[in-house]
């Protein structure tokens, strides 16, 4: 990507376009990765909730996979998964493995 | 033609607010600047202007609630001194580098330790790099003026950064003088509509303020203030000429004083220059070619300019009411730095004064003069940086 030249840039460094965020992929920083384990979920959604970053995707009221573009691994998700009788339905797993 | 009245500098500045009618002040009290926001509170209470006023917790409040009202989409303005001032700083570079164009009146005042309500210049020097511009002010009428010119400069389309008016603590804040006031239409005509940039409320048109900037680009946003600084030296001078115009009373970047011919000159801002100008007079008539140079517009500060106006002179005494210590006074440093990039080399000494509120008498102006005649006569300037009026 061609990085902006001094007088491209917007003044005071606001950014003018609104979510923009989305475009910039932060889960490139992530050491943990959570994982969905499906049999195990109760659709309570409280990851949906607790997510600080809008990284569980929901469609039709039910939960999807993870955004990996985004999700930072910071693994509040897995800690408040209620899961199934005791077996969390997310579960963390170090990047590589 | 406006009405004459006699006023202190405190007074005027709260009616030069007044008469703006900003959109929030949001200010915390502190000496010598307290009257200003406390008359301004009456105003507020008294339904004669329209201003939010935020009552803070603290100057660091103070700025960060500017801030807020700022890139709302407001005009605002405050006032403060010295602590005040020093609580702000992480917030002044904010506010720059957010390019808001707030307007703030700053009583200047010594710093503590001692503690000392006193007026020096040690605060707004201490805050010459925030980014903010600043004009500085011999009288009330100076700061009344330069309030309204403050406004002007820092909200062109060109500059968009917030500008401080100075002007001396319990010397000009506290004393009553003369002076003559702009009509209240008058003044809407030369301030105009605020027209925000980016602001916040506009729902329509959602912004996100103050983002994470990495190496990759934080320089070229700095890049981009400084040009943006360096434009108000134009827009000081365009909006001197327009201001002129409607109050008959002609502002430049400094003013000088009788320097056409000097051999001699010295540097002083503030109220001091008053003092300064009946003794460079009283020399004059001696036949000693001496002249002043009082600064105006200190950030950006005019060094082309100001090399030219003092290019005449073999020996420069640059007065300060402020200390850089362990290095030169804050003014002799930018006059040093003007007359260096110049290319001339005038014999510069520099000498700290009325630091506390200590008062400037003709008789400290006259000794530093004499001192200046007798660098000219031998071509050799003794201590380069010097205390005067200091007991032994
Ligand atoms: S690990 Fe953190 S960022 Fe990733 S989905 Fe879970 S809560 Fe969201
Ligand atoms: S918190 Fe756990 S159980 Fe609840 S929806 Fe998310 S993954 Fe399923």
């Amino acid at each position: 990507m061609k990085l902006k030249g001094w007088k491209e840039l917007e003044m005071g460094a606001v950014i003018p376009e609104a979510g923009n965020a989305e475009q910039y992929n932060t889960g490139s920083w992530r050491a943990f990765r959570p994982q969905w384990i499906e049999e195990n979920c109760i659709q309570c959604l409280f990851c949906w909730i607790y997510c600080p970053d809008s990284s569980v995707t929901v469609k039709d009221g039910k939960r999807g996979e993870f955004d990996y573009g985004h999700c930072k691994g910071c693994g509040v998700c897995a800690h408040e998964c209620p899961g199934k009788k005791g077996n969390k339905a997310i579960v963390m797993v170090e990047e590589g493995n | 033609m406006g009405k004459k009245l006699a006023i202190t500098g405190n007074q005027a500045v709260a009616e030069a607010m007044k008469q703006i009618n900003p959109d929030v002040c949001a200010a915390y009290p502190i000496t010598p600047s307290t009257e200003i926001m406390q008359r301004f509170a009456s105003f507020v209470s008294d339904g004669v202007v329209d201003t939010e006023l935020v009552t803070v917790e603290s100057e660091h409040s103070a700025m960060s609630a500017c801030i807020g009202a700022s890139a709302a989409g407001g005009r605002v303005m405050t006032a403060t001194s010295s602590q005040g001032l020093a609580l702000m700083w992480e917030m002044l570079h904010i506010a720059s580098g957010m390019r808001l164009p707030i307007a703030m009146a700053l009583v200047n005042r010594a710093l503590s330790a001692p503690l000392n309500i006193h007026g020096d210049h040690s605060d707004g020097m201490g805050s010459r790099d925030c980014g903010w511009i600043q004009l500085y002010s011999e009288n009330a009428q100076e700061a009344y003026d330069n309030i309204f010119q403050a406004v002007r400069i820092a909200e062109h389309e060109d500059i968009r950064l917030p500008a401080m008016v100075c002007m001396d603590g319990f010397i000009i804040s506290h004393s009553i003088e003369s002076m003559e006031f702009l009509p209240d239409d008058v003044v809407k005509d030369f301030i105009g509509e605020f027209k925000p940039t980016n602001p916040l409320l506009d729902v329509d048109k959602p912004v996100t303020y103050g983002p994470l900037v990495l190496p990759d680009y934080y320089i070229e946003f700095k890049k981009a203030q400084h040009e943006a600084i360096k434009r108000a030296k134009r827009v000081t001078l365009e909006v001197a000429k327009e201001f002129e115009k409607i109050s008959g009373r002609s502002y430049g970047l400094f003013e000088s004083y009788r320097l056409e011919d000097a051999e001699i000159a010295i540097v002083v801002l503030n109220s001091a220059a008053g003092t300064a100008k009946d003794v460079v007079d009283a020399f004059r008539d001696k036949g000693i070619k001496v002249g002043l140079l009082k600064p105006r517009l200190f950030r950006p500060f005019p060094y082309e300019e100001v090399a030219d106006a003092l290019g005449g002179a073999k020996v420069i005494g640059v007065f300060d009411r402020a200390d850089s210590f362990g290095g030169f006074g804050p003014m002799y440093m930018e006059i040093a730095s003007a007359m260096v990039a110049s290319g001339s080399s005038p014999l510069m000494i520099n000498r700290i004064y009325g630091l506390g509120g200590r008062d400037f008498m003709p008789e400290d102006a006259e000794a530093v003069i004499k001192e200046l005649v007798e660098i000219a006569d031998t071509g050799k300037a003794g201590t380069l940086k010097e205390y005067i009026g200091v007991r032994e």
